[in-house]
């Protein structure tokens, strides 16, 4: 098996437009610890890129950076093609970049309205009460655009299933403006079939217009909806590819880690063709 | 893990569900079995004359309670609020009896330290993140002390009195204290008083963004602040409500009785927190209701009254109280219990 050789950045769709995001060999360090190093990408608006690597690889700082919890120490960080130094989230979300991160910032104990909106309150009338009618109505609206079957928006989300709730922090992102969506291991603590409602959303934000990155350790997760693929390892980038230029099986031999692994990569890749069927296919009887 | 069909969610938010997540179902089926035994037991409990009477300790324990709810709803505790209940009242009397101040406006400065203390209470919460609860007992006990302390220094005695010959009292007692005939039956003032704050602090926590961030930052603070809710804000302003309230409640009792023991208010702490309880506010904050610690202070009232009624022995009462909380608490867990189960 060979490992093919990165391709700089071709963009098929809109090659004039500058990208919604790009960094050129972004590095960054804490104390005597290189996180990263060297590592560009592209995130094109409706397009998602996946961001891959096994754990410690830098998948998360890497988007700390992109979403401005961390600056970046070397390199180059664009938005919508001009240099940028964020600083901090509020600047991030200010720009449309909006993050979801694992732990999802939402209250268990609270409904799906009340959490959809919350901190964004829409208010009515002289004494600026809370518009509950309305909240329900969009979140419920919005929820059913992004095609999320949830039943009853009164429900607390402490009652959803982990794909539900990602699935309506999500369409929270997308309806708060976002244009780029940092999406951090939204599937690793899914089944299959939750993965596959994920995924879902997450092309259907694409077809939206956002721009997506994707972060996850899993290639079968990633290559069904990606476009664009950025292998990390040890803080490094080992490149970033465009889908006609990669296989499924060549991602996850480098994923695996390479030449020494070809082995290993092959029983891999058998074990997962035998116990998990294709993400794209999974989640019937889901809408 | 493995996903649930769609129709088993479907039964599993059925009107079961509904009814056990609502935070004042145990309450409300409390206060209804409270109500029949008692009037089993005395037929005056269940009088016209009877209701005002029990209705009368269930509002002024009423009207802290439900600010004690949106408190722990927000997920802190205050035990200074019991003994501020004295302060206010000591400052409004000795204000008005030995400054000679109108009753208004002594009762208007009785404000001014609670809203300092709420205050105070809640930056040092905020700041340090110590517990409500340490911060709290703190504050309790330095005003136990402050009470005592400079009501004998003002006074020589451990009471101020005397309110009945100031300037404004009738017109004060009435608003606060006095009495309403409502078919041919008296009922204190300060039931509606009490009615009134449950309405304004249900409509606060169901209907305004204030209402949704108390929540959250009981539910989960991290998460509340991570979304843009100004937790420090809402906070504070939780125990400056507390002391808004020990401050009307202070003022009434002292308007009803003319004068304030210093140590009036002390031990009455722990009373609101359990009937916030009773109510159905979790002690871990992000959960309960105004309408549900009104109902646990209803239960109070008519257990209070009602062991009188029925001739029994006083000493009961607390029996009955650490009974009620009990079953209160447990009934609580379990549906905490079952929403976590119902997860996934
Ligand atoms: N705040 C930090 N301080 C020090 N080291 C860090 C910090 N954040 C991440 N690292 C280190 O950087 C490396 C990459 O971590 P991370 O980006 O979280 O990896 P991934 O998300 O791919 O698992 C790890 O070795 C981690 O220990
Ligand atoms: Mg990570």
């Amino acid at each position: 098996m060979t490992v093919p050789s990165p391709s700089p950045s071709p963009s098929p769709a809109d090659s004039s437009a500058p990208p919604l995001l790009e960094t050129r060999e972004v590095g960054k360090v804490f104390g005597s610890v290189i996180a990263l190093r060297g590592v560009s990408m592209v995130l094109h608006a409706g397009e998602v890129t996946c961001v891959l690597g096994d754990n410690g690889a830098g998948k998360s700082t890497l988007i700390k950076i992109l979403a401005g919890v961390h600056a970046h120490d070397g390199g180059e960080y664009l938005v919508d093609g001009s240099p940028v130094r964020l600083g901090g989230p509020r600047e991030a979300l200010d720009r449309g970049i909006a993050t979801v991160y694992q732990d999802l910032a939402m209250i268990p104990l609270m409904s799906v309205w009340r959490n959809f909106f919350l901190g964004s309150e829409p208010v009515t009338g002289p004494l600026r009460r809370f518009d509950v009618a309305r909240a329900k109505r969009v979140a419920r609206e919005e929820l059913r655009d992004m095609g999320i079957d949830i039943r009853d928006v009164d429900q607390p989300v402490g009652t959803l299933s982990g794909g539900e709730r990602q699935s309506v922090a999500i369409a929270r992102a997308v309806h708060f403006g976002a244009r780029a969506l940092i999406l951090d291991e939204p599937t690793s603590a899914l089944g299959v079939k939750q993965a596959g409602v994920v995924l879902r959303y997450i092309a259907r934000a694409r077809d939206r217009g956002l721009g997506v990155v994707f972060i996850t350790h899993n290639p079968h997760h990633a290559y069904p909806v990606g476009d664009r693929f950025l292998v990390l390892n040890r803080g490094t980038s080992l490149g970033q590819f465009a889908k006609a230029d990669i296989t499924r099986e060549e991602l996850t031999s480098l994923m695996a880690g390479g030449a020494e692994l070809d082995h290993l990569a092959h029983e891999l890749g058998r074990a997962a063709a035998d116990t998990t069927p294709g993400p794209a296919s999974a989640g019937p009887g889901t809408t | 893990m493995t996903s649930v069909p769609a129709d088993e969610r479907l039964a599993g938010a059925g009107v079961l569900r509904r009814l056990l997540v609502r935070p004042e179902l145990g309450s409300v089926v409390g206060a209804v079995a409270v109500f029949a035994f008692f009037s089993s037991q005395s037929a005056v409990f269940r009088s016209a004359d009877g209701v005002a009477n029990w209705l009368d300790p269930a509002s002024t324990l009423g009207i802290m309670a439900v600010a004690i709810a949106l408190l722990m709803i927000g997920g802190e505790f205050d035990l200074s609020a019991g003994v501020l209940t004295g302060t206010t009242g000591l400052v409004m009397v000795t204000l008005a009896t030995r400054f000679g101040w109108n009753v208004w406006l002594a009762m208007l400065a009785g404000l001014v330290p609670a809203l300092a203390i709420g205050f105070l209470n809640g930056l040092l919460v905020v700041r340090t993140k110590l517990p409500s609860f340490i911060v709290t007992l703190g504050t309790f006990l330095m005003l136990q002390g402050l009470n005592l302390g400079i009501t004998k220094a003002i006074t020589g005695t451990v009471q101020v009195g005397g309110l009945r010959r100031a300037d404004g009292y009738e017109g004060a007692r009435a608003v606060l204290a006095g009495s309403v005939t409502v078919g041919g039956v008296d009922f204190r003032v300060a039931i509606f008083w009490w009615l009134a704050v449950t309405a304004l602090a249900t409509w606060v926590l169901m209907r305004t963004r204030a209402g949704n961030w108390i929540f959250a930052i009981g539910g989960d603070e991290q998460a509340a602040r991570a979304v843009g809710v100004p937790a420090a804000r809402v906070k504070i302003g939780l125990f400056m409500t507390t002391a808004t309230a020990a401050w009307l409640v202070g003022s009434i009792m002292a308007l009803r009785l003319s004068s304030v023991q210093a140590n009036a208010g002390i031990g009455q702490e722990f009373i609101y927190i359990i009937a916030a309880v009773i109510g159905g506010c979790l002690l871990t904050g992000g959960y309960g209701s105004a309408v549900g610690a009104s109902i646990g202070a209803l239960i109070f009232g008519m257990a209070d009254k009602g062991i009188v009624f029925a001739g029994w022995d006083a000493d009961w009462f607390k029996f009955f109280l650490g009974g009620m909380l009990l079953l209160a608490t447990l009934a609580n867990s379990l549906v905490r219990r079952y929403a976590e189960e119902a997860r996934r």
